[in-house]
């Protein structure tokens, strides 16, 4: 085992560059992957690191640069050179087809004609050796997203490949199936296959990885052996400089404070046949708290955000009240009437139309709130208050920009969701719903994101936040409930909840039950 | 080797504003090798093609008479086109616009009076906008390509108006002609300067229609909403606009102008119904709308070159015997060349398999 990185080298970038337009989105970059290693891929959304790894596997064309693989250039012109090389990935985002079986999903990424039951027989053969069961011929609409996760694995398993590179695979699982898929990756490496693990959770990485390449802004930053760093000086290399903590004061008295957001009973049914019902779900947010929704990804989160929000109404009036009203028949606008503000998970596309400019993307979502200050007689908008406006806002949430009023689409994606959260919150309104407030952003601007939202809450709001980072829900909330398969669990105050009993809930355990199968594990 | 249309990260400001020039010069180009290839020496054909059309002042008449319906509908398309909805039924629309507007005239001949063409012309609006509302309710009930049914509509309407000239609407006093009675005094759309030419009011229209519609786009919330609605929906409903209420606003606003225009032309130009009312305006408009960058008031100009085409068309034929037909090749190249040139703004193309294996021949 070479794990202590003395073996030969598998894979050596030499000064790899690719540029998108004047980004240069991987800057001169420099990469070795050693035989029986882990190596990890760090740093934040927009480092450079899908870039990198696009390029490695065939899918994107190095503007300039060198790729030797076992000593030899190669030019690895599309993605089935790579796996001729011997070059597997596993992407963050599935390509599955959900109506088809998992072993017909694997032959369809087989260029010969092997018949199914071969390759149901050899999928299943392999995923009980590598410790990930799986049935061959169940249809991945049925699966779970840790499940279908398996099926990637085990199809890019079956091309033999040496080197195999994992795209934030833990990004969708929950503690407890993130732990198995440690173990998978420990069997590989004592089998003296390589892994380029990419992630941006450094417990993880200093857990499992023998080396880590470290990206900012397109460039290498340093290389090192993450077991000899600390979380916070993988940070540092990570985001450049220290990040502020954000401040959690304990709120007193809640239980007395009125709620300001109550869901009674909301269910809807799936509005195409791979979404996830809601099924009676039942919350209330108070006056002063902050409660987070954890949970894996495609759980039903799109789908609670669109009721919530009123994008997506109710039959009854009564599933959803703001400030004491029925809310549950009143669209979008209706609901911000009675003072709710909503930020959806997607920044370009949903929360703001990418060619219209910052100011007309502040109208977009306070065009019926602030009617009588930004539209005039006759529906004439006032350019004057909503640019006015708009620059306020950037000025209070630091939004980085290049021009006075640029378009969306121009600003990066932090800034966008700066400009974005701090739009809403120009309303101080009194119930806001956020859906993934910080997927994307930069560690400095995450943190005035989430410190803005507990001082909201502390002024008197109800904050609801959905998040997939446990991290961060710990860090802002003052209870978190976990939403799995379309059910909503109460949820557990801040000082009861821990990461094994939320990552219990998260894999579908039952609210009860969650304490005692925690002694089980 | 293939070719590859790759995303530019900027649009050019100056080529955006500068490309319909472009493609007038390229139209203009390719229009010289036409004539040319037929016999025609091209200075003499363009002469008599753009100059001469437009030498005289009943003529600059005759050019406003033609680019007034052009301007009306595409004005009404042009917000369309920005929602995102693809209203290619204009033509129909023009035509019910013309005969719910003649309702008046044709049944009730001996009605008289001021009110009478304010009322032919709220009628044919409301024709118009009745008429668009068909694909507009298909689209949002059955999800239906609006693309289709707004198309095929217009043959609906082309026979509807053909059937009625020839049967009930018939002037009995009309030899068998298939055409209904001339309109009476108070149900022809005024000229505006009778000394000099025939233009009529409806050029009138088209201008304020233009601007209003410009302000609506430009100023007014309800403008917003379909600009946000058109490049990005789901941002739209987010705002809480609804979509379906868009599809039929865009469709009923451009039927109302497709529909003012179709009662303008058969009041003022034409005073009676006939089998035929409309040379294409309804398709040529959609030139007209892409011509003028969906711009209200870059409309108005797309308008009078357009209409300078079929003008020039009728010049050729008469002058140097082609086919007027040449009218509708002009039309149809200028529509390739603004959609080949705006295409170039937004892309560059790349020639991918010549650039690699030269790069892989070097090493």
């Amino acid at each position: 085992m070479s794990a202590d990185g003395n073996g030969p080298n598998l894979l050596e970038v030499r000064g790899l560059t690719k540029i998108f337009g004047t980004l240069k989105a991987c800057d001169s970059v420099d990469l070795t992957i050693r035989k029986g290693e882990i190596h990890a891929l760090l740093g934040e959304n927009g480092a450079g690191k899908s870039t990198l790894v696009k390029m490695l596997f065939g899918s994107l064309e190095p503007y300039s640069g060198e790729i030797r693989w076992n000593g030899a250039p190669v030019r690895i012109g599309s993605p089935s050179v790579a796996k001729k090389l011997g070059i597997g990935m596993v992407f963050q985002h599935f390509s599955l087809f959900e109506a088809l079986t998992a072993a017909e999903n694997i032959a369809l990424s087989l260029d010969d004609q092997t018949p199914i039951s071969t390759i149901a027989a050899k999928a299943q053969a392999l995923s009980y050796s590598y410790g990930l069961p799986l049935d061959p011929y169940s249809l991945v609409g049925d699966l779970s997203v840790g499940e279908r996760q398996r099926i990637e694995i085990i199809r890019c398993l079956l091309q033999k490949p040496e080197l195999i590179i994992l795209d934030e695979p833990t990004s969708v699982l929950t503690p407890q199936e993130a732990d198995k898929l440690f173990e998978t990756l420990e069997r590989l490496r004592a089998e003296g296959k390589s892994i380029l693990y990419i992630s941006h959770r450094l417990e993880e990485v200093k857990r499992m990885c023998d080396a880590a390449t470290v990206m900012r802004h397109g460039k290498v930053v340093g290389h090192c052996n993450p077991r000899q760093e600390t979380a916070a000086s993988l940070a540092r290399m990570m985001v450049g400089n220290e990040v502020e903590a954000v401040v959690r004061a304990p709120m007193e008295g809640i239980e007395k404070a009125p709620a300001l957001l109550e869901i009674r009973h909301l269910s809807r049914k799936p509005a195409t046949p791979f979404s996830i019902p809601l099924r009676d779900i039942n919350l209330d947010v108070r006056a002063g708290e902050v409660i987070g929704i954890a949970g894996v990804a495609g759980n039903g989160q799109g789908e609670f955000f669109e009721a919530v929000s009123g994008e997506v109404t109710q039959q009854d009036a009564g599933s959803i009240r703001i400030r004491g009203k029925d809310a549950g028949r009143l669209g979008i606008t209706g609901r911000r009437l009675l003072g709710a503000a909503f930020v959806p998970e997607e920044r370009l596309g949903h929360g703001a139309a990418p060619r219209m400019k910052l100011s007309e993307n502040l109208l977009l979502s306070r065009h019926a709130t602030d009617g009588k200050a930004f539209v005039g007689a006759g529906g004439i908008v006032k350019t004057g208050a909503i640019e006015a406006a708009s620059q306020r806002i950037v000025e209070v949430m630091d939004v980085r920009k290049s021009a006075r009023d640029p378009e969306a689409a121009a600003l990066s994606g932090g800034n966008l969701q700066k400009f974005i959260v701090g739009r809403e919150l120009d309303r101080k309104p009194t119930v806001m719903l956020v859906n993934q407030p910080t997927w994307g952003v930069d560690a400095g601007a995450a943190a005035k994101i989430r410190q803005s939202l507990i001082e909201l809450a502390r002024s008197g709001s109800a904050i609801l936040v959905i998040s997939q980072d446990l991290d961060e829900l710990f860090e802002i909330s003052d209870a978190i409930a976990v939403m799995h398969n379309g059910s909503l669990s109460p949820p557990l105050p801040r000082a009861e909840a821990t990461f094994e009993k939320i990552g219990l809930l998260m894999g579908g355990a039952e609210p009860g039950h969650a304490d005692h199968a925690l002694e089980t594990v | 080797m293939r070719i590859e249309l790759v995303k530019r990260p900027q649009r050019s400001v100056l080529f955006s504003a500068l490309s319909p020039f472009i493609a007038f010069v390229l139209t203009i180009v390719a229009g010289a090798i036409l004539f040319a290839l037929l016999g025609v020496n091209p200075l003499t054909a363009f002469g008599i093609y753009f100059i001469e059309p437009v030498s005289q002042v009943w003529q600059l008449h005759e050019l406003a008479i033609k680019a007034a319906p052009l301007i009306l509908i595409a004005v009404g398309l042009s917000v369309c086109y920005r929602a995102n909805i693809w209203n290619i039924g204009a033509e129909g629309q023009f035509i019910l616009g013309g005969i719910v507007g003649s309702i008046v005239p044709v049944m009730f001949p001996t009605l008289e009076g001021p009110l009478v063409l304010p009322l032919m012309l709220l009628l044919g609006m409301v024709g118009g906008a009745a008429y668009a509302a068909i694909p507009a309710f298909l689209k949002t009930r059955f999800n239906t390509n609006e693309i289709l049914t707004s198309l095929m509509l217009v043959y609906v309407a082309q026979l509807f108006l053909d059937w009625l000239v020839r049967g009930p609407w018939r002037d009995p006093q009309g030899h068998g002609f298939p055409q209904t009675v001339q309109f009476n005094a108070s149900a022809i759309l005024p000229e505006l300067f009778p000394s000099s030419g025939r233009a009529n009011w409806g050029f009138v229209f088209a201008l304020v229609a233009a601007v209003l519609v410009w302000i609506l786009m430009n100023r007014v919330l309800k403008g917003f909403e379909v600009r946000v609605l058109g490049s990005s929906p789901r941002a739209g409903r987010f705002a809480g606009f609804s979509l379906g209420r868009m599809v039929f606003f865009a469709f009923m606003l451009s039927g109302a102008l497709a529909g003012l225009a179709g009662i303008s032309e058969v009041s003022g130009a034409i005073n009676q119904l006939q089998p035929v009312i409309s040379p294409g305006y309804g398709f040529t408009a959609i030139i007209v709308a892409f011509l003028g960058r969906l711009n209200p008031l870059g409309i108005v100009a797309a308008g009078l070159v357009l209409a300078l085409t079929y003008l020039g068309g009728e010049a050729v034929q008469s002058a140097l015997g082609i086919s007027d037909k040449v009218a509708r090749v002009f039309q149809g190249m200028l529509l390739f060349f603004v959609l080949g040139c705006d295409t170039l703004i937004h892309y560059r193309i790349r020639l991918v398999g010549f650039g690699a294996s030269r790069i892989e021949e070097a090493r």
